[in-house]
């Protein structure tokens, strides 16, 4: 295929993911508006207002930038892990693969309609919060680009994990028992400086605390983990994420027999 | 020069991880235009050989060309140059017939203004224009194996592949099908089918190819092979009483009881059937109708695989 073709390919399959994201907004786009929403009246206003501050920010203002990155890991993760075992349950997934696509081109595919859902939740629970707090950006740089790194990544997770799905299931399992736990710890409710040692350190282990601390230092100028080594851990699991999906694809993981 | 062949196999070979060998070295040349059938039993190595020629299968030797271009080598310049009509419906059950066929189009590079042009063009001629906005789930088998083929157009491919198209589709549109597949054929596209009624073969395909575990064992034309056919076999349905527990002896002829109301008589071609009835009659045996057994086709393909699997693809 030409570059031209790849292009009309890439941009076939963003448009299909676009639609079925809309078409099912009311599962794609609501249940985080949603969810969210409880987050700040719950958190936010009954509980944070007891709390005190962090770092000189109210509670609210703290949590804000946590909550978006959550919504926006959950659902860049789960967008594509349906998607496309959707694609490979109902075996329409054989469209692509018996056409001249690359296998890069499908993978920019998918993660491309991933991301632009993770974008669009966490747009939509940024325009939520200015119902409880103000916006604080310091860096819009950073901001985007952390966030655009994080939906890059679990996109790619979660594509990884839809290639190795064999039911249902199984795209449930790391969302439950790995992705839920993890971002639940990677500070997105608290300073990991509040916490005791060795619970501290161990936070280091834990990914999404590096997205988590560059997107709120990129909001309000405060982060646990300094930009350098953020974006170092960001970058590094983008590319190995990045070369494993592909691989998996070109040989046919769980596609092709 | 001899002209390049629509479809090249040279050694095909497909062993699976548990070890079975579902291809074992395949050879086989289709011609550019031909309308081709591959016929086998369940598990002869159909599905495996279309599964590696769509690149669904990877073959575990030997090579696969379309129009000189190797599928295992050239994957991408290969697939361009097929179009791929799978046994299994894979629809997008929610999504519009004719979003299927425009998004198939894009997966090729087909920009979107042509490839709209196309959709409209291909479900009207599987008459499906009247259902393309609407969700493909809605759509009936006999409709979803015509978008398939239609999905299947959409990059205009050099080579058609079809697997089992027609299979419970009813009489009237399967015999649509064939005249979009005849008309297609007519305008330069390879087809090449395998269909559970061989009825279908020996009325659309002009040569044919019979697999058997996973070998090629007759590859000729459908005239041909018809021709290599030299007996008859006819079934008796019987007035009362019931056909006598020993039946007569006629030389030449190959007399079975099937039950107690039905004879089948096996016999060589152009043989006339005067002295088997007077043997029945001399034996007491009343016929109320005759009728030939099967198709000459399916007749010749038992004989062929030597045995009386179920004939599918």
């Amino acid at each position: 295929m030409t570059v031209r073709e790849q292009w009309v390919a890439f941009l076939t399959l963003i448009r299909r993911e676009m639609i079925r994201i809309l078409r099912i907004w009311g599962q794609t786009l609501m249940p985080p508006a949603i969810t969210m929403t409880l987050y700040f009246l719950i958190f936010g206003t009954l509980i944070g207002s007891r709390i005190g501050t962090i770092h000189g920010f109210t509670y609210m203002q703290y949590i804000t930038p946590g909550l978006v990155m959550m919504s926006v890991i959950v659902n860049s993760y789960g967008n594509v892990t349906s998607s496309f075992f959707g694609a490979k349950f109902g075996r329409y997934v054989e469209e692509m693969l018996v056409s001249p696509m690359p296998p890069r081109v499908i993978l920019a595919g998918y993660v491309g309609g991933a991301m632009l859902r993770g974008l669009m939740v966490g747009v939509i629970v940024l325009a939520i919060s200015l119902f409880f707090t103000s916006l604080h950006v310091v860096s819009a740089w950073v901001t985007i680009s952390s966030v655009v790194l994080t939906t890059a990544i679990f996109s790619l997770a979660g594509f990884i994990n839809a290639m190795f799905a064999r039911k249902f299931d199984d795209i449930a399992l790391v969302p439950t028992f790995v992705l839920t736990p993890l971002t639940y710890l990677g500070g997105v409710f608290y300073s990991i400086d509040q916490l005791p040692e060795p619970w501290r350190a161990i936070s280091h282990a834990n990914p999404i605390l590096y997205m988590v601390s560059a997107f709120r230092d990129g909001m309000l100028g405060i982060g646990d983990i300094a930009l350098g080594p953020a974006y170092g851990v960001m970058v590094v699991l983008l590319i190995a994420l990045g070369i494993t999906a592909e691989r998996l694809l070109h040989y046919g993981r769980g596609l092709r027999s | 020069m001899p002209p390049i062949p629509a479809l090249d196999l040279r050694a095909l070979r497909k062993t699976y991880p548990n070890g079975v060998e579902a291809l074992k070295g395949i050879d086989l040349r289709v011609e550019a235009g031909d309308l081709f059938a591959l016929l086998g039993p369940n598990g002869a190595g159909k599905s495996t050989l279309i599964g590696i020629l769509a690149s669904l299968v990877n073959s575990t030797g030997g090579e696969a060309r379309v129009f000189d271009v190797s599928v295992q080598h050239d994957r991408s310049r290969a697939m361009a140059l097929l179009g791929v009509v799978p046994q299994e419906i894979n629809l997008n059950q929610f999504e519009r017939p004719f979003d299927i066929c425009v998004n198939e189009a894009g997966f090729y590079g087909i920009p979107r203004q042509i490839a709209r042009g196309r959709a409209e063009k291909y479900l009207t001629e599987l008459r499906l224009w009247d259902k393309a906005f609407g969700p493909a789930r809605n759509l009936s088998g006999g409709m979803k194996r015509r978008l398939m083929i239609a999905r299947a157009m959409m990059n205009e491919p050099r080579v058609l592949i079809l697997d089992e198209p027609t299979a419970g589709v009813d009489i009237e549109i399967r015999r649509a099908m064939w005249q979009f597949v005849q008309a297609i054929n007519r305008g330069g596209v390879t087809v090449i089918l395998t269909t559970h009624y061989l009825e279908e073969a020996e009325n659309l395909c002009r040569n044919v190819a019979i697999i058997d575990h996973g070998r090629i064992i007759e590859h000729t034309s459908v005239r041909a092979l018809l021709a290599k056919l030299d007996v008859e076999t006819f079934v008796l349905d019987l007035a009362p009483p019931h056909a006598p527990p020993v039946l007569p002896h006629v030389e030449g002829m190959q007399l079975r009881r099937v039950d107690d109301d039905t004879l089948e008589v096996e016999l060589p071609k152009g043989r006339d059937l005067n002295a088997l009835f007077a043997a029945l009659s001399a034996a007491g045996i009343l016929v109320r109708s005759m009728r030939t057994k099967a198709n000459r086709l399916e007749e010749l393909f038992l004989r062929l695989t030597g045995s009386g699997a179920e004939v599918a693809a």
